[in-house]
Parts: structure tokens; sequence; C-alpha cells
């Protein structure tokens, strides 16, 4: 008792300070709202820093066992998922026509994958070997020209879009017929460039461009675009621009193209002399 | 003794007075918040009694705050600045201590030593006060900068007293 009174004594200054601060900075937050509120956002920081520290560390001690649940409901999600069933629609259609001989047969394919910002752009079909695709097989949607297949596995296929800057298609201008070679020039994804057309032909804005068949590999008149605008390089050529029928961007089902009578062109062609 | 009780309260009444009435109504600036108000603790004898100096700062700057209408804030700013008074009065004591019947002023101990005592004790209230007054580090530079301009106002009107009144 009396250490305590000692104490007391030798600690009053401090004991004395303790208490006067902390009543007189109790008054301020109680009637001074502004401290007051700060106060009590503060309090609320800490514990909330506390609370959400304190929860990390309990979230990272339960990491394995949260990932190997998360692992269990990925597959058990994924083997319900309807792309987990493969859909064998099959196979080119064949037409029974006696009189008009069939000359190419169509299938339908999904696009699985897709880019059109680079300078060789690609695109994956869902179907491959075991439905019949092969190399060099027109891949074309409804509303135009999509590309060539460049590979083809089992289960998928690669094509060449015609946004690559090494894909030329042969096409040729609807009202005359004649044609030129068709490419991209990497910039813009709408747009491409038909040359070759020489220049005493007469071209107008919106004329509509076609294949034009030569290659064996898409049919005669498949849509490509309409002209957008035009400009004579070099002297005897047009520069033109075409306005892409296709939008890229925007595809998703296509159709592959298998002409039955491509061997026996290509047979027939190869056995010109080279020269 | 009872002479001191009595000159020590006259400085109370009238360092509030002048502080509420006068100096709180001149807009210096919104950087500029002189209060000179605290020249009562740094003028009291060097025998206060710690207790007896804890209490007046703590009447002196409550009977601010009623004016101002910020009960506490002047309290507690005054408070800590007499908490920190004995501390900063040892820091600076001479080397034979202080004789008895003088007192902390420029008279006796000359304006360098008083400008010291005044600025470290002055600077920490004003910190203390404008840092609780918005009760936030957001601002940080900004308060500063008012404790800074409003701590040399203060130090200047609380230098001209000294000289403007010559008595003990």
């Amino acid at each position: 008792m009396k250490n305590l009174i000692q104490f007391f004594i030798r600690f009053h200054f401090l004991i004395l300070f303790i208490i006067i601060e902390s009543g007189s900075l109790t008054i301020a937050f109680q009637y001074n709202h502004y401290q007051k509120a700060g106060v009590v956002t503060m309090i609320q920081n800490i514990s909330g820093f506390y609370h959400s520290k304190v929860f990390s560390i309990k979230e990272y001690l339960n990491l394995r066992e949260t990932n190997q649940q998360l692992a269990y409901e990925n597959v058990r999600l994924n083997n319900i998922l309807q792309q987990a069933y493969r859909s064998d629609d099959i196979f080119f259609y064949k037409q029974q026509d006696t009189i008009n001989r069939q000359s190419f047969y169509l299938t339908s394919a999904k696009i699985i994958n897709n880019s059109v910002n680079k300078k060789h752009n690609f695109l994956t079909l869902n179907k491959g070997t075991e439905q019949g695709l092969k190399p060099d097989m027109a891949v074309i949607s409804t509303n135009g020209v999509v590309g060539v297949i460049y590979d083809v596995s089992r289960f998928y296929s690669t094509v060449i879009s015609l946004l690559n800057t090494n894909m030329k298609i042969s096409s040729k201008l609807l009202k005359n017929d004649y044609f030129g070679s068709l490419e991209w020039d990497g910039k813009n994804y709408r747009h491409a460039i038909l040359n070759e057309i020489p220049y005493h032909v007469k071209v107008e804005r919106g004329d509509t461009v076609v294949t034009s068949g030569y290659s064996a590999i898409f049919p005669e008149g498949v849509m490509i675009g309409t002209i957008e605008d035009f400009k004579i390089k070099g002297g005897n050529f047009y520069e033109i621009n075409i306005a892409l029928s296709t939008d890229f961007k925007h595809l998703t089902f296509v159709s592959v193209v298998s002409n039955l009578k491509k061997e026996g062109q290509k047979n027939l062609e190869n056995t010109f002399p080279n020269d | 003794m009872i002479n001191i009780l009595l000159r020590n309260i006259a400085r109370f009444i009238l360092l509030v007075l002048l502080q509420v009435l006068i100096i709180d109504n001149i807009q210096f600036s919104e950087y500029v918040n002189p209060f000179i108000y605290v020249l009562f603790i740094l003028l009291l004898p060097f025998e206060t009694p710690g207790w007896l100096l804890l209490l007046s700062a703590f009447l002196l700057g409550f009977s601010v705050d009623l004016f101002e209408h910020t009960p506490g804030l002047h309290s507690s700013a005054a408070i800590f600045m007499a908490f920190l008074r004995p501390v900063v009065l040892k820091l600076l004591s001479p080397r034979e201590d202080y004789e008895p019947n003088t007192f902390p002023r420029v008279y006796y101990y000359g304006f360098v030593w008083f400008l010291k005592y005044a600025f470290i004790l002055v600077l920490m209230h004003h910190l203390f006060l404008f840092y609780l007054e918005v009760f936030s580090f957001s601002n940080f530079f900004m308060t500063l900068l008012k404790v800074v301009l409003s701590t040399f106002f203060s130090l200047v009107l609380i230098m001209i007293s000294q000289y403007l009144i010559y008595k003990k």
C-alpha cells in the first residue's frame, strides 16, 4: 500500500496528464463529429486490416484442400458438359443426281479457335480426318470465303485464314469475268487487295468480286466482297480495295468444300511441261 | 506569492480574451491561425507544481474551447504542451539551474533562450492542435504548412509581447 502511494506520488504528473488528456480527448471525440467519425473509421480500418490478414492466412493454410476440391469439381463439371460429347454428324453429303455430276461436297464445321489481329491468321475447326477433311479443301461461310485447310489431325484441322499475308486466292469480277489475285495486306480485317486486274477494264465501286474457280480449291462464284475503291498501280494494273463480305470476328459455323474432281484436274495440269 | 497568483490569473483572463475576441477574428489567411493564449503556460513560474500546471492548462484550453465551440480540442493541445514544459525546461536549463525568484522570460534568460523555449513548445502545441483538428494525414503537407506558418506568427506575437510589457 505504501509502495502504491509512493508510486502515485512519484508519477503523479504523468498519471494526471494521462487522465486529463484522455478526458479532454474524450470530450473532443464526443462533441466533434469529425473526430468521432475519424476514430470510428480508424478503428474499423485497423480491425478490418487485422481480419483480412487473418483471413488471408487461413485461406493460405486451406489452399491445398481448396485446390483439390476445385479440381474434383472441375472434372465433374467437365464430364457433364456438352462439349465433352463429340457430335459425329457426319461426312460429306452426297447428292444422288445422275444428270448433273456433283463436283463439290460440303460439310459443316465449327470454328473453335480464330484470330484476326496477326499477320498470319489461322483458324481451327472441330473436324479432322475422321470426318473426311483433307488439306487444301476450301472453307467458306454463308457470307463468303474464309480460307483453305492447311493441316488436319484426327479430330481437328487448321485453316489458313484469308487474313493471312501468305494466302492468295484467285478471284474475278462477277460482271465481266476479269480475274486477278486477292491477298490481304495485313492491316484491316475487313479489307483485302485485289491485284492484276488490267487497267482498261471498267471498274466501279460496289462491283462484286467472287472466286474464279481456277485453283480447283474454291468452287466458282463464292462471294468474296465488293469493291470499295481502286487506283492504278505501276501503269498496267489496278490496285483494288475490297470490302470483305465475311466478318472474321463474327464466325462460328463454316462449310468445308471438297472438290471431287480436283484430283483429275491436278493430274491433268501436271502433265504440262514445266518451263 | 499572492501577488504572483493574482498576476497569473489576470494574465490568464487577459490572454483568453485577447485570443477569442481579437486574434480569432482577424482572418490573416486560411493557413495562419496564431494562438497566443499558450503564452500563459510559457510564463508560469518555474516552481509551479505539476498538477497545477496541468490543471491550469486544462482550464486555459477549456476556456478557449468554450468560445471557439471546439470542446476538447484546445484543452488537449494545451495539456499536451503543459506536459512537455518540464521536459523542455530541463533540456534548456542553464548550467547553474534556474535561479530562485526568476521567471521564464526574456528579461531573465535572454532572447535566444526564450525563443528556443517558446519555439519548441508552441510548435508541439500547434502540431498537436492542427493534426487533431483535421484528424487525418491525408493532407499531411497542407496541414504541416499550416502548422509552420501559424507557429511562426504565434512566435512573432509572443516575442513582441515580451518587449511590449516590461514588467517582470
